[in-house]
């Protein structure tokens, strides 16, 4: 279970919420108000006040690295440090990776074309195949079907209901609507930041 | 030993060949002419001033006085590494670091090459350490210049990259290899170019100003030799310790990148 408590990152007021094991909570707001920077600082990525809680134990309390392999980001613009995807799954079992693939619609062969010719959609599904590789129960999502077509979105889609089946927690920034109903089991409405100083609380 | 004095006028007539410089930046429209006289007034005075500051200290030939003219001239090659920045890191830490990286270096590898292998006496003599520190400090000065230079932008273009490893879990170190990685080789790069060149293309300073002043070659080339090896031993250290710290100074101690930490581009 993901706790936050009075989290406050760059031009966001302080949020107070939770997530609870199996659930979705789908971060809702326009452009600008600050989604991916409450993702970020969820993942100690940006610094940020307040505290994060994950199964009782602040992010403070483990070094961030301990933290970010279980409370997992994944952004909206996937970037790939090696030469071809297979050289950054050097730590991955082949069965769950060909599973992984195959759930995405991907074919393992994918993993050895140079990572430059890959296309958008590709490289954002074999993010996502990085980020749950192995298995972290949070999962902070930045708009994970932006840019796939209708097909490969509701593969993922799929793949997101099936991991908080598993038990996994989700946090999921989309400005699709529908994907919201068919995945969200509570949502975060985050307005543009007017002023500091109100506390946001999420209802389920 | 003799060399041949030269007049002031001597040096005006070497002085008139920056019209050549001025011709070309008038005629393409460069806008260099400003930046041209005051680099050439800026060489003129620098060095009168320091050949009556070295003058002072050779007859001295106390270490009180070498140490302090080291402590300056590294002190000023730290500040030029981080103003010299296309993107330069904010804060004194830079400047610390820099300074300090290379006063470390400085020292180090000159009181190696004069005290240990040449040996004068008394072994600290001013007019061993100075020069030598001068052109260590000058090459190691330039390596860590173009590590920090390289650093910085990389990090600024592969930021998503790296940050994606960041998320995956990955150290900061480990986040940051790559970039690491290419700024040590751009750093360690002109040094092997200039030793695998040296003697074909160009003949070295010190070389030539000792040969000039009528010392038999072959003893120069021997020194050359001795410094070039200084050279690039304070090259490598400045390149790692400038490229370690920089790597420090852009993350924290929660592996984060904190690219505010950097200036805006000039």
């Amino acid at each position: 279970m993901l706790r936050v408590e009075h989290l406050q990152a760059g031009t966001l007021p302080p949020l107070t919420f939770e997530v609870t094991a199996g659930e979705c909570l789908a971060v809702e707001g326009p452009s600008g108000a600050g989604k991916t920077l409450l993702l970020r600082a969820i993942a100690d990525l940006d610094p940020a006040t307040g505290q994060v809680f994950l199964d009782g134990a602040e992010r403070h309390e483990m070094p961030a690295p301990r933290w970010r392999r279980y409370v997992r980001y994944c952004a909206a613009e996937p970037a790939w440090w090696t030469d071809t995807p297979r050289e950054a799954f050097v730590d991955a079992t082949g069965d769950r990776l060909g599973r992984l693939l195959h759930s995405l619609g991907l074919d393992a062969a994918v993993l050895d074309r140079a990572t430059a010719t890959l296309s958008t959609g590709e490289r954002q599904r074999l993010a996502l195949a990085r980020a749950l590789m192995d298995e972290p129960p949070i999962l902070l999502l930045d708009e994970p079907t932006a840019a796939l077509d209708a097909q490969a979105a509701a593969l993922v889609e799929e793949l997101i209901k099936y991991q908080t089946l598993s038990g996994r927690s989700v946090l999921l920034v989309s400005h699709d609507r529908g994907q919201i109903e068919r995945l969200a089991h509570a949502r975060l409405l985050l307005s543009k930041p007017v002023a500091a100083g109100n506390e946001v609380v999420a209802t389920p | 030993m003799s060399s041949i004095a030269l007049s002031p006028l001597d040096l005006t007539l070497a002085a008139s060949l920056l019209i050549v410089n001025a011709a070309i930046s008038w005629a393409f429209g460069l806008r260099l002419e400003r930046s041209i006289a005051v680099a050439a007034v800026r060489m003129v005075v620098q060095l009168a001033l320091i050949g009556l500051v070295l003058k002072f200290i050779f007859a001295q030939t106390s270490p009180a006085w070498t140490l302090a003219l080291m402590l300056v001239m590294a002190g000023a090659a730290g500040v030029e590494v981080v103003t010299r920045q296309h993107r330069r890191l904010k804060g004194w830490r830079a400047f610390a670091l820099s300074s300090a990286t290379l006063l470390f270096i400085g020292v180090a590898i000159t009181s190696l090459g004069v005290g240990v292998i040449i040996g004068p006496e008394p072994w600290y003599a001013p007019r061993y350490m100075l020069p030598i520190l001068g052109m260590v400090l000058g090459n190691a000065m330039t390596a860590m210049s173009l590590v920090l230079d390289t650093l910085c932008q990389t990090v600024t273009r592969e930021r998503a990259a790296i940050e994606a490893r960041l998320a995956l879990g990955a150290p900061r170190r480990e986040a940051m290899s790559g970039a690491l990685r290419t700024s040590l080789r751009t750093g360690m790069t002109p040094i092997l170019n200039s030793m695998a060149t040296t003697g074909i293309v160009a003949l070295p300073g010190m070389m030539t100003g000792q040969i000039l002043a009528g010392a038999d070659p072959v003893e120069a080339v021997k020194y050359q030799v001795l410094i070039m090896f200084l050279i690039a031993a304070a090259t490598a250290l400045a390149a790692f310790f400038g490229g370690l710290g920089a790597v420090l100074l852009l993350t924290d101690t929660r592996h984060r990148l904190r690219l505010e930490r950097l200036a805006s581009p000039k």
